[in-house]
C-alpha cells in the first residue's frame, strides 16, 4: 500500500469513529412540555382497542405502568378510586402498559384489578413519543388535548397533588 | 532505499483510530426507563435467590473455611 492510500483509510477511519462516538449524544431528549398536544395513542388494549381519539372533551389521566414495576402496582388503588370518583365529571384513565410480553400485563390484572382503560404497548413506541424518563409516569391531558402537567414514579405522599390537580383541570369547560 | 520509520507511521495512525473507534462501544444509550423489565427480575439483584445464596455460603464455609460474615453465626464444632 503506499502512503497516499493509507492516508484515505485513515481519513474514512476518523469519520467512522467520531460518528459512533457522537451517536449518543443524538439519543438525548427532553420531557414532553406542559402545554404541547398529548401525542396521538392508537393500541390494542385488554378488552377493546384504545384510542386518545375517542376521549376528546375529556380529562385524560394517562399512565405508563409495568408488571414488574413496584411503584406501578402501588398506584392501581388510587387509579381505580380516581376512575370511580371522577367519572361523571368527565374523567377517563387509560393505563398504557409497555411490558415487553403483554401476557405479564393479563396475569397482573388477575390479581390487580383495574376499573379504567388498559392499552397494550410491547413495542414501547407510546413511551417514546410521550418520552417517558421513569416508571411510573403520568400524563394529565386537559379538555383541550394539551398536557396540563407530567409526573414521573409513584409515593403515596403524592396522591393529594396529583387528585387536586385533576379535580382542577375537571373545572375547566 | 524506503525509509522504515517513515512507512511505519500510517500504520500506528491507523491502529490508534480502531482502537478509539472500538471505545464508541462502551458509549452506547443505556436501556430506557420502559425496557427495565429483566433488569427488574429478582436474579439481577445481590441475593435474589435465597436458595443459592445459602449454597454459595456453605461452599465458601466448607472449602475456603470462611463462615459467617453474611448476617449467619459461626458454629465451631468443625462439621461444615
Amino acid at each position: 500500500m503506499t502512503l497516499k492510500s493509507w492516508r484515505k483509510l485513515l481519513l474514512c477511519t476518523t469519520i467512522f469513529s467520531t460518528a459512533i462516538l457522537l451517536t449518543p449524544l443524538s439519543l438525548v431528549a427532553n420531557a414532553l412540555d406542559v402545554g404541547s398536544i398529548a401525542p396521538e395513542i392508537t393500541l390494542p388494549g385488554v378488552k377493546e382497542p384504545i384510542s386518545l381519539n375517542n376521549f376528546k372533551g375529556k380529562v385524560v389521566y394517562i399512565d405508563f405502568w409495568a408488571s414488574w414495576c413496584g411503584p406501578c402496582k402501588q398506584s392501581f388503588p388510587f387509579m381505580n378510586a380516581l376512575q370511580t370518583k371522577y367519572k361523571a365529571q368527565g374523567l377517563e384513565i387509560i393505563a398504557v402498559n409497555v411490558d415487553a410480553n403483554s401476557a405479564d400485563a393479563t396475569a397482573f390484572l388477575t390479581k390487580v384489578p383495574a376499573n379504567f382503560s388498559i392499552a397494550l404497548d410491547s413495542k414501547g413506541d407510546t413511551p417514546k413519543r410521550y418520552k417517558v424518563k421513569a416508571m411510573p409516569s403520568s400524563y394529565l391531558i386537559g379538555r383541550d388535548g394539551k398536557v396540563i402537567a407530567v409526573h414521573q414514579g409513584f409515593k403515596a405522599e403524592d396522591q393529594p397533588e396529583l387528585e387536586k390537580r385533576i379535580a382542577q383541570a375537571l373545572l375547566i369547560k | 532505499m524506503k525509509n522504515p520509520t517513515r512507512s511505519r507511521a500510517p500504520l500506528i495512525f491507523l491502529a490508534a483510530t480502531l482502537c478509539m473507534a472500538a471505545l464508541g462501544g462502551c458509549a452506547y444509550a443505556p436501556p430506557q426507563a420502559w425496557e427495565k423489565g429483566n433488569l427488574a427480575k429478582p436474579a439481577m439483584t445481590m441475593g435474589g435467590d435465597p436458595l443459592d445464596q445459602r449454597f454459595a455460603q456453605h461452599i465458601y464455609a466448607s472449602k475456603e473455611n470462611a463462615s459467617g460474615g453474611y448476617g449467619v453465626g459461626g458454629g465451631g464444632c468443625g462439621c461444615n
